[in-house]
């Protein structure tokens, strides 16, 4: 073999190893999505979040509009403090929105839902979702389901 | 009784000895380097006969295992009616250990025994004498070029490795099962991460192109020039590179995924 056909080959090779990254990046990772921190912040107080993480989805009318960059704990208030980061071409947001924390299937991980509320002014940059609610912990919800089947029993023993 | 534990002792020093030659010989090959970059048509020849080579078979295995995955994956979670996980089970198992890890083993058969029989014979035949007496140094000429081809082969093919097995996986999951693809693609694009993924499966298979190549020309260069010697170094290389991957790939994984 020849020095030009052992360097085409050589390319080659080096050329499909580098296509395979870029799919594994593209295609297997989704590069593209996740290194954009472009647009604006938006936070949100809760007494509960659950197991929301930093990089949760947030999703509006279940399309995925932003995600969630940092949780903090608010010491004073005893809140949890979520600052989303919006994409920037959903700037159409109205300020009185609520966000919720939904659990995707029974098991599934957890993310911001926003319901649309109805007022003329838009979420800026650091504006504060006014009305939220926390997430629903399974323990919990069986706990009272349980106190309340308790208590129904109590009752029809009397 | 003293005769067994002096044999013991020796055993333990020669092995000391052997671990210090090689590390050595590592130093050299490194230091090489300054000749190699002048003529990197050495370089792009041994890219060709380590790396080039090796593609065929790690295509087809890469080829093979999504699709096993793929199959066994989704009979486990069909039972969880958790299917359209198995994008993320695929890609996750493939990039994160199984391509890192087979690659190296798979280049370790393929190449690294060869580069051992090669090196060995030289050895034997005392071309690598023959060099020295040219004023030419064996390890920069010989060793350098072989060690830098294969730790730039390795990411590759462990990257070809990944992808051609993702792909494979998808034929049988989405074509033959009848998952959803949608759901398959955007679960693992969800799922896996770039830094935290992909790129310490690279990182991994840079560790074990280092090792893999350099177990090979050590055994190669510090063989017995006979042709037995050649012949047990060239299994010695294949044993001892598997053994330093997979116990190489559980300290790996403890420090990068152990958050």
């Amino acid at each position: 073999m020849n020095t030009r056909q052992l360097e085409i080959t050589v390319g080659a090779f080096m050329a499909a190893g580098l296509v395979a990254l870029f799919f594994l990046a593209m295609q297997v990772s989704n590069l593209a999505n996740i290194t954009t921190s472009e647009g604006y912040e938006v936070s949100a107080r809760f007494d509960n979040i659950g197991g929301l993480k930093v990089r949760s989805p947030v999703s509006m009318a279940g399309v995925r509009i932003g995600r969630v960059v940092n949780i903090g704990y608010d010491q004073k208030s005893y809140e949890a403090v979520v600052t989303m980061l919006i994409e920037p071409e959903y700037n159409q947001i109205p300020e009185d929105t609520i966000a919720k924390i939904y659990t995707s299937g029974l098991l599934g991980e957890q993310y911001i839902g926003l319901d649309p509320g109805g007022s003329l002014e838009n979420f800026q940059q650091g504006s504060e979702v006014m009305i939220t609610q926390s997430a629903l912990v399974l323990e919990e919800i069986v706990g009272q389901f349980l106190f309340s089947k308790a208590e129904e029993n109590a009752a029809s023993q009397e | 009784m003293l005769d067994v534990l002096a044999n013991f002792g020796r055993k333990g020093l020669d092995a000391f000895e052997r671990l210090g030659r090689g590390h050595l010989l590592f130093l050299q090959i490194l230091a090489g380097i300054t000749s190699l970059l002048p003529r990197p048509g050495l370089l792009v020849a041994q890219i060709h006969s380590i790396g080039v080579r090796t593609i065929t078979i790690i295509v087809v295995s890469g080829l093979f295992v999504g699709m096993v995955l793929s199959l066994q994956g989704y009979y486990v979670l069909s039972q969880f009616a958790a299917e359209d996980s198995l994008g993320v089970m695929v890609a996750a198992s493939l990039v994160r250990e199984l391509g890192p890890v087979v690659t190296a083993l798979l280049f370790a058969g393929r190449a690294g025994s060869a580069l051992t029989a090669e090196i060995g014979l030289m050895k034997a035949t005392e071309q690598l004498s023959g060099l020295e007496m040219m004023a030419v140094d064996p390890v920069r000429r010989i060793l350098t070029p072989r060690f830098f081809a294969g730790f730039i082969s390795m990411p590759l093919l462990a990257a070809l490795f990944s992808a051609v097995g993702v792909i494979g996986g998808y034929f049988v999951g989405v074509g033959l099962l009848g998952v959803d693809e949608g759901a398959f693609w955007s679960q693992m694009q969800a799922k896996i991460d770039w830094n935290g993924d992909v790129i310490n499966g690279v990182i991994k298979s840079l560790v074990f192109g280092v090792i893999c190549t350099w177990i090979a020309l050590f055994q190669g260069y510090d063989t017995l020039p006979t042709s037995t010697g050649v012949s047990r170094s060239t299994t010695r290389t294949v044993v001892h590179s598997a053994l330093a991957v997979l116990v190489l790939d559980f300290v790996l994984t403890a420090l990068m995924f152990g958050d």
